[in-house]
């Protein structure tokens, strides 16, 4: 008897020891992003309670795991029939089953302790520094600083990764899909507070380093925060299946010193008052169509194809509206075709990009029309 | 009638106008069989596109196609459907009854169903492609944002969700009225203890899917706002009602396996099953929490603290009666005498990755690690080792053990336990990497993904080519036992097993328990 239970324990020990090699060779692997095997504890205090609890119930499952299967295994070793041994026929014990309903519970109310109490931390949305409005599109991300001036700066950021390297044409890139034009910056050591939503379905803004992630819902404004203590570049991606480009609308977010966003912010709203002289100037033809391009491919080409043929949406290529009359196409540019997957633009490029790419779309493609839109005219059409 | 008994009709019309239990439940397992390829051939074309970073054979538009499909063919198509066809066959013959209660509706609830799929595959061949919203298909990119062949998938879903309350009348009308003299309800198999349990949950939650597609119905063609907020609706209601169906669906299909299983154990470690009465109480404990749990797929849609509090201490209770569930199958094992054959081998798997699937879904309870969780190849990997080792693996294990008795045959042991090794060895080699990628960051249905992530997709992919492969052998198993395997005429094929089924000849007659037995 006492051999049979020196077994047991040696057993038991065994593939405590087994799984305790597997964890720790997770735990090393985990500081190399490449294969990594575990959760990131990521760059802010919310980041390490989760991983912290998230380690403590792996490891709770872990030492069950190893009684239940010990048991299992030692069963499967020693009560089997080729070891001629007579089963018995006990089935039931009244204080063996109260015993396992009772100590999982324990057990239980010992995990809901800390998980209520990080919980409770995620929860509290007071003294946040500033706020960011962040709002789902298919298939990108705009982002609204909200700033106490009254100056509030925003602008899209939209996948990077070229077409080119997503099918295979060219090699891709260290950050392949985690890569956008334009990244949210934020200051280190600062509160901040997203206010979620959606323009069209619904999306999830995720970024696993700042432990945030928050269902982009349209109609309805959800609130995250985050509280970065790590200067760096984090990546995430949309987790919400949002149609077509689900897999291609990452979140790149830029934490930066105070110092730094403060001079960035500062930027950002000069530029923003540079394209409001932009909109009174008049363009020629050849401005029009460079900056045309550029607009067309960050934000039309995944539906309309390179070369205006078409794919999801319609052909632009000989279209009755992109050779129709100009005001039949401004108005589905800015106000999209409603239950359509044609979004309305007017509230996410500017005039001056609008103008650029109806006049691109009306000449490129073979369609050549010859005319000229000016932001002017835009300007004109959304006054009505 | 008179008394004269007669055998099965010949031809065709046997199988149109049948109303045996098993010639219906025959007809449910081979459907469900062919749908799991269908589901499976899907589960393959998503593993080749997720080979390697880049696409490189299908279009994202039709990957989102092939996950919606793979997930509604294998949930609705496959594995739902098979639980009904063993239903079919075990519940009467293990209550000593010698048919269902409402045969005629049984041939109907079996028939409506090859037509709903039809129909569902259809749509991939409809302009604008088959639905692409994911099963779960969360409003509103399944209402204003869907592809025509939506009206086509509500049609579908109606006509599945009719068939599902037509079977759960049925086995409980059969359960409580049918037994033979003696079988109390504490004497009953566990098998059919967890499928009247089951049954009951399935009349309760299918209206309820059947409402949230009227609404989406509604919303997409008569102009009402239900789930859209532009009109005064909200997107939030729809995934409430989703999932109020949807976590007891995932009883729905769990308990019959847990039946199936605490049916083979004591039959293979020649032991009566530890525990029978906290089992039945464990299930309706579990079937009770699964009504109040449902909001835990949805931890990051904003809720209230208090919401997410209470769906969290909620979740978590389900471990208690899942544990006893566990702890009961380990302890009828203790101190038997076991043997193992396809059947237990398949048991064991199911115990063992079942409760890997446990653990991972206690982590997933836990709301606030839930938000790194949550969408993630983590989810992934855990439903898919509650879904395929959990039901699945019972599936099959209830396949090799009840074929004997079925068709009078014996299976070939050695490609049975080969197809156990192979499927065990594939499935992990799937979804354990997938656990891995998720808590690196990676979300769930995407047709591409980071350089950082490419080895142990293609591992994952490699596992699943793997999986997919030994289904082909254990098809082959199944056809060689019927048609050629080596003839049986023992009642009772395996030494250790107990219950009425196996007190009926082997092959089992076309009519069993005209007169009902005495149970003691």
């Amino acid at each position: 008897m006492l051999l049979k239970a020196n077994r047991l324990v040696k057993l038991a020990l065994g593939s405590v020891l087994t799984l305790l090699g597997l964890a720790s060779a997770a735990v090393l692997a985990a500081e190399s992003k490449v294969n990594q095997v575990n959760m990131s504890p990521g760059v802010t205090e919310v980041g390490q309670n989760i991983y912290d609890l998230h380690m403590l119930i792996f490891w709770i499952c872990v030492i069950i795991g190893a009684l239940v299967f010990g048991v299992m295994f030692y069963s499967i070793y020693y009560h089997r029939k080729s070891r001629g041994v007579t089963p018995s026929t006990f089935h039931e014990s009244t204080k063996v089953e109260i015993a396992w309903t009772v100590v999982p519970f324990l057990i239980l109310i010992g995990m809901a302790v800390p998980a209520t109490s990080t919980l409770l931390e995620i929860y509290d949305f007071d003294d946040a520094e500033m706020d960011i409005l962040v709002t789902g599109y298919q298939w990108k991300w705009k982002y609204e600083y909200l700033n106490e001036d009254g100056e509030n700066v925003s602008f899209f950021s939209n996948l990077r990764t070229p077409q080119t390297e997503i099918y295979n044409s060219e090699a891709k890139g260290e950050h392949y899909l985690l890569e956008v034009d334009e990244p949210v910056v934020i200051p280190v050591d600062t509160k901040v507070r997203f206010l979620v939503t959606a323009n069209d379905v619904i999306h999830s803004w995720w970024v696993p380093e700042l432990a945030v992630k928050k269902d982009a819902i349209p109609g309805f404004i959800n609130e995250t925060w985050t509280k970065a203590s790590v200067e760096g570049i984090y990546r995430g991606q949309c987790a919400e299946l949002c149609g077509k480009d689900h897999g291609f609308m990452p979140v790149v977010v830029n934490v930066v010193s105070k110092e730094e966003y403060a001079g960035w912010m500062e930027a950002k709203k000069a530029e923003a008052a540079e394209i409001r002289e932009l909109m009174a100037q008049t363009f020629t033809l050849d401005e029009l169509m460079t900056r045309g391009k550029a607009v067309y491919e960050r934000n039309c080409l995944a539906c309309h194809g390179a070369n205006g043929e078409g794919g999801v949406g319609t052909a632009i290529a000989g279209s009755a509206v992109a050779t129709g009359d100009v005001s039949g196409h401004l108005e589905i540019g800015i106000n999209g075709v409603p239950g359509s997957a044609m979004q309305a633009f007017g509230g996410q490029i500017n005039d001056v990009e609008m103008a650029a790419v109806i006049t691109y779309q009306r000449n490129a493609f073979g369609n050549n029309m010859g005319d000229m839109i000016q932001p002017i005219d835009v300007y004109n059409h959304k006054r009505g | 009638m008179g008394a004269h008994h007669h055998g099965p009709a010949k031809g065709l019309s046997r199988w149109l106008f049948t109303t045996n239990h098993k010639d219906i439940g025959t007809m449910y397992l081979w459907f469900s069989f062919a749908m799991f390829i269908l589901g499976g051939a899907f589960a393959m074309i998503i593993r080749a596109e997720l080979f390697q970073p880049g696409m490189q054979l299908v279009e994202p538009a039709f990957f989102n196609q092939m996950t919606t499909l793979h997930g509604l063919v294998m949930v609705f198509g496959a594995i739902m459907p098979s639980f009904v066809g063993l239903a079919n066959w075990m519940i009467p013959m293990m209550i000593g009854a010698p048919d269902m209660a409402l045969p005629r509706m049984n041939n109907w609830s079996f028939w409506i169903l090859p037509p709903a799929f039809l129909i569902l595959a259809s749509t991939l061949f409809m302009e604008g492609g088959a639905p692409n919203f994911g099963w779960t298909f969360y409003a509103p990119l399944s209402t204003t944002y869907a592809p025509p062949s939506v009206t086509y998938f509500i049609f579908s879903i109606h006509v599945l969700g009719l068939s599902s309350i037509m079977g759960s009348i049925n086995i409980i009308a059969t359960v409580m009225n049918m037994r033979a003299p003696g079988m109390t309800y504490m004497k009953m198999p566990l098998f059919v203890w967890t499928w009247l349990i089951t049954a009951f949950l399935l009349v309760a939650v299918m209206p309820v899917l059947a409402g949230a597609v009227t609404m989406m119905l509604m919303d997409i063609h008569f102009g009402t706002s239900f789930f859209s907020a532009a009109g005064g609706g909200d997107p939030v209601l729809f995934q409430h009602i989703f999932w109020f169906f949807g976590h007891p669906e995932v009883y729905i299909i769990i308990l019959p396996a847990f039946g199936v299983v605490s049916q083979i154990i004591p039959a293979f470690s020649r032991k009566p099953l530890f525990g029978y009465d906290s089992m039945v109480y464990a299930t309706a404990s579990i079937a009770f929490l699964s009504f109040v749990v449902w909001a835990h797929h949805m931890y990051t849609v904003g809720m209230p603290v208090a919401g997410e509090l209470f769906f969290m201490y909620a979740t978590m209770l389900i471990a208690v009666p899942t544990g006893v569930k566990v702890f009961n199958w380990v302890t009828t094992m203790w101190r038997g005498a076991m043997t193992f054959e396809t059947p237990m081998l398949f048991c064991m798997g199911f115990l063992v990755l079942f409760t890997i699937g446990g653990f991972t879904g206690l982590m997933l309870s836990i709301a606030p690690a839930d938000f790194q969780y949550h969408d993630s190849y983590f989810v992934v990997a855990h439903f898919h080792y509650v879904m395929v080792a959990g039901a699945v693996f019972s599936m099959s294990a209830a396949v090799y053990y009840w074929l004997p008795k079925w068709c009078g045959r014996m299976y070939n042991e050695t490609m049975g336990k080969t197809h156990f090794w192979i499927s065990f060895i594939g499935f992990n080699i799937t979804f354990f990497p997938q656990h891995f990628v998720g808590l690196a960051g990676m979300p769930r249905r995407i047709p591409d993904y980071a350089l950082q992530f490419a080895d142990f997709n293609m591992l994952s992919s490699i596992g699943a080519f793997i999986y997919g492969a030994s289904q082909i052998l254990f098809l082959y198993n199944v056809i060689a036992t019927i048609v050629a395997g080596k003839p049986t005429s023992d009642e009772k094929t395996w030494d250790g097993a107990e219950g009425l089924e196996w007190t009926v000849a082997t092959p089992a007659p076309y009519h069993t328990f005209e007169t009902p037995p005495q149970v003691k």
